[in-house]
């Protein structure tokens, strides 16, 4: 029986097996949530806020913590592939890249989720938040961030395989360009914890931002992944 | 260098010379901060220019993923060098207005610092292009580029809400308040100026990012032979 | 085979090359190769450390741009037009190393719109392994790596397969059992290429090869000459 290879057959295949990998190894996800632990917690040395100071720095702290635990675990996404060039076998094949592009993607999605899942509560308890706007919308501006993350950092993660100082490129092109993507999460927490200001306008920029930039990803996938 | 090359720079020089006139000379005197004002007229056009160089690396970057010529590649990393270039006057000319004036170095406003995001992208892609290695770098710069530009309004858009909802101190008077007729003139006779600067380093850039091409071309050609 | 299939590409060869180079920076790694390749034989690629063999069989897979000519694979200008019908085994294994062999071929199966249990099997059984076996691949000795790496690359049924090195370190028995394999599959209309060091190998089946030197083309015989046979054949040449 054979199904032609669509996009989202593909993107649910490859996400399976990349679960499966991460499962079997345990290599990322384990020193990951040690990682995230050790930066909520050298955070919270180098800021010692009361109750009310600290609804107003959270927001950023907390994006910067995520931010830089993220663009270490990106890294991480595209080296599987290239161990045993694996990924000729892909390019290989009539799969569609963008597939493998979105896999990634969610996968990244996912695993960025379980380190703040982590942290969140950490910073909570650190920092003795609690909200004065409803807490629903902490959820939707926290999907809208991560994805805006975790869209461009899986693109530049690929870029930056194919180039000698991999390490240092990703979070140097990516930081740049995430700069609004920041400035309206960090500013969406702040005005929901603190309820000073309303975050619609906010969350209406993240979308615009992930909508824009998950299409300009798709589209210029497959020249970057065959760029050798 | 060409005759028409050589006609340009002319051009070029009497444009900045009369450019400099119309500044110091016939520009009124603005009213509140006296003459430290007039770098207005190197620091506006000059935004103007590295914006519309990052234009064209954008328009560069999308032809060279599309058809692949070394012309479009060089075109984009002469744009984008000389785009920086010009950001940079931006970045310095600012504080330079700001210290006299009201005696900080920098405000966070709105179009200054949407200016210095703009600045890091683009030297985030001059780094990408200059100290990454390997054999498609042109390809990956031009997805950047497209990447880049693409953020631009977005950066825009962004940082001008922050700033309603955050004011600071103004430099240059906000968006689009109160120019005096008369300083439009002094600001388009340097924008043509700068223009011009621009296109004579664009064209240099080009022509050497191209000298350099036919360069590792002629080593293989000849190393070729050589066996 | 489809012998149907079979006939319609017989006229026309494998894998055309016109001027075909490559370089990185200021390397050149292939310099102007112009060839053809017949259907349903076996090439052997033969040549130096460094001479471009490899990097030849990446440009013909599509996995490398050629900087300057044109490559036409089964009839087509852009390799992915043919995916389905060309198969390629690289230098490296091209496998994951925590999945055990049939998950490994269910998922490459899988990109190539193959949702067939049986068939993956079936590939494995071809190169002489079991199915049922559930060890990681990565613990798999080399000669075993290598035969997955083979299934893998055959497990669609394609007409035309590319093996990069397919027996480096591996065992006499696994190196012979391949060999036979590719044989068959050449004489029921696959057209092989091979880029090996270990000529001697190849000697029985091959039916025709080509030498590389500098990333040129610099002899194109039938079957494999004995002079080229030796490992220091290449030396001997200068």
């Amino acid at each position: 029986m054979s199904a032609a290879p669509t996009l989202w057959n593909i993107t649910r295949r490859s996400l399976a097996k990349d679960l499966r990998l991460e499962w079997r190894s345990k290599d990322a996800i384990n020193s990951m949530l040690f990682f995230a632990l050790l930066v909520v917690v050298i955070f919270s040395f180098g800021f010692d806020p009361t109750a009310e100071e600290s609804r107003r720095i959270a927001g950023g702290l907390l994006w910067v913590a995520v931010l830089f635990a993220t663009v270490v675990a990106l890294n991480q996404t595209w080296t599987r592939e290239l161990r045993n060039q694996v990924l000729d076998a892909y390019r290989l094949s009539p799969a569609p890249p963008q597939a493998l592009f979105l896999s990634k993607t969610i996968g990244n999605f996912l695993f960025v989720a379980i380190l703040e899942v982590l942290m969140v509560p950490l910073f909570v308890v650190f920092y003795n938040l609690r909200s004065v706007g409803p807490v629903w919308q902490l959820l939707v501006v926290a999907a809208l961030a991560t994805w805006a993350l975790v869209v461009n950092g899986t693109f530049f993660a690929a870029l930056s395989i194919r180039t000698r100082s991999r390490e240092i490129m990703l979070p140097l092109i990516l930081f740049p360009i995430s700069i609004p993507a920041l400035l309206a999460m960090v500013d969406a927490t702040t005005s929901i914890l603190t309820g000073d200001n309303s975050p619609f306008f906010w969350m209406r920029l993240l979308a615009v931002y992930d909508v824009v930039f998950t299409a300009v990803s798709l589209l210029l996938f497959e020249p970057v992944l065959n760029a050798e | 260098m060409t005759k028409l090359y050589k006609a340009l720079t002319a051009v070029t020089a009497l444009l900045l010379v009369y450019g400099f006139y119309q500044a110091w000379y016939v520009a009124p005197m603005e009213a509140t901060m006296g003459n430290v004002q007039r770098i207005f007229y190197y620091h506006l056009p000059s935004a103007w220019v590295a914006f519309l160089l990052f234009f064209v690396n954008f328009l560069a970057s999308v032809w060279y993923l599309i058809r692949r010529t070394d012309s479009a590649d060089a075109l984009a990393l002469a744009a984008a060098e000389v785009g920086v270039s010009f950001c940079t006057i931006v970045l310095l000319t600012g504080p330079i207005w700001a210290r006299p004036i009201w005696g900080i170095w920098w405000t966070w406003d709105a179009r200054l610092t949407s200016t210095l995001v703009l600045w890091l992208i683009y030297v985030s892609y001059l780094v990408l292009r200059h100290y990454a290695t390997g054999g498609q770098v042109p390809v990956l710069a031009a997805a950047l580029g497209i990447f880049g530009f693409v953020d631009v309004p977005i950066v825009y858009m962004a940082i001008r809400w922050f700033r309603t909802q955050h004011p600071q101190p103004v430099i240059g008077g906000g968006q689009g308040s109160g120019l005096d007729p008369a300083m439009w003139v002094a600001v388009l006779w340097n924008l043509a100026a700068f223009a011009m600067l621009a296109v004579l380093f664009v064209w240099a850039r080009y022509r050497q990012a191209l000298a350099e091409r036919a360069l590792e071309e002629a080593y293989i050609q000849a190393e070729g032979e050589a066996r | 085979m489809d012998p149907s299939v079979t006939n319609t590409v017989a006229a026309q060869p494998a894998v055309e090359l016109h001027d075909v180079a490559r370089h990185f920076g200021r390397f050149a790694a292939l310099r102007g190769i112009t060839a053809d390749f017949a259907c349903g034989r076996l090439h052997v690629l033969l040549g130096e450390n460094g001479a471009g063999k490899s990097t030849l069989l990446r440009v013909m897979a599509g996995l490398l741009a050629a900087t300057r000519g044109t490559v036409r694979v089964l009839g087509a200008g852009v390799q992915r037009e043919v995916a389905t019908r060309f198969g390629y085994m690289g230098h490296a294994p091209l496998l994951y190393d925590e999945l055990s062999a049939m998950e490994n071929l269910e998922y490459f199966a899988a990109l190539y719109g193959i949702h067939d249990d049986a068939r993956c099997a079936e590939a494995i059984r071809m190169v002489g392994l079991d199915p049922a076996l559930e060890r990681r691949v990565g613990q798999y000795s080399q000669g075993m790596r290598q035969r997955i790496s083979l299934a893998r690359a055959i497990v669609h049924q394609p007409e035309l397969l590319f093996l990069d090195e397919p027996f480096s370190n591996v065992d006499v028995g696994s190196a012979r059992q391949m060999t036979t394999l590719l044989a068959d599959m050449r004489d029921a209309g696959t057209t092989i290429f091979v880029v090996t060091h270990q000529a001697a190998l190849m000697e029985s089946v091959a039916d025709e090869c080509m030498v590389l030197e500098a990333g040129r083309m610099v002899a194109r015989e039938k079957g494999i000459p004995s002079r080229m046979l030796s490992p220091y054949a290449m030396e001997a040449r200068r």
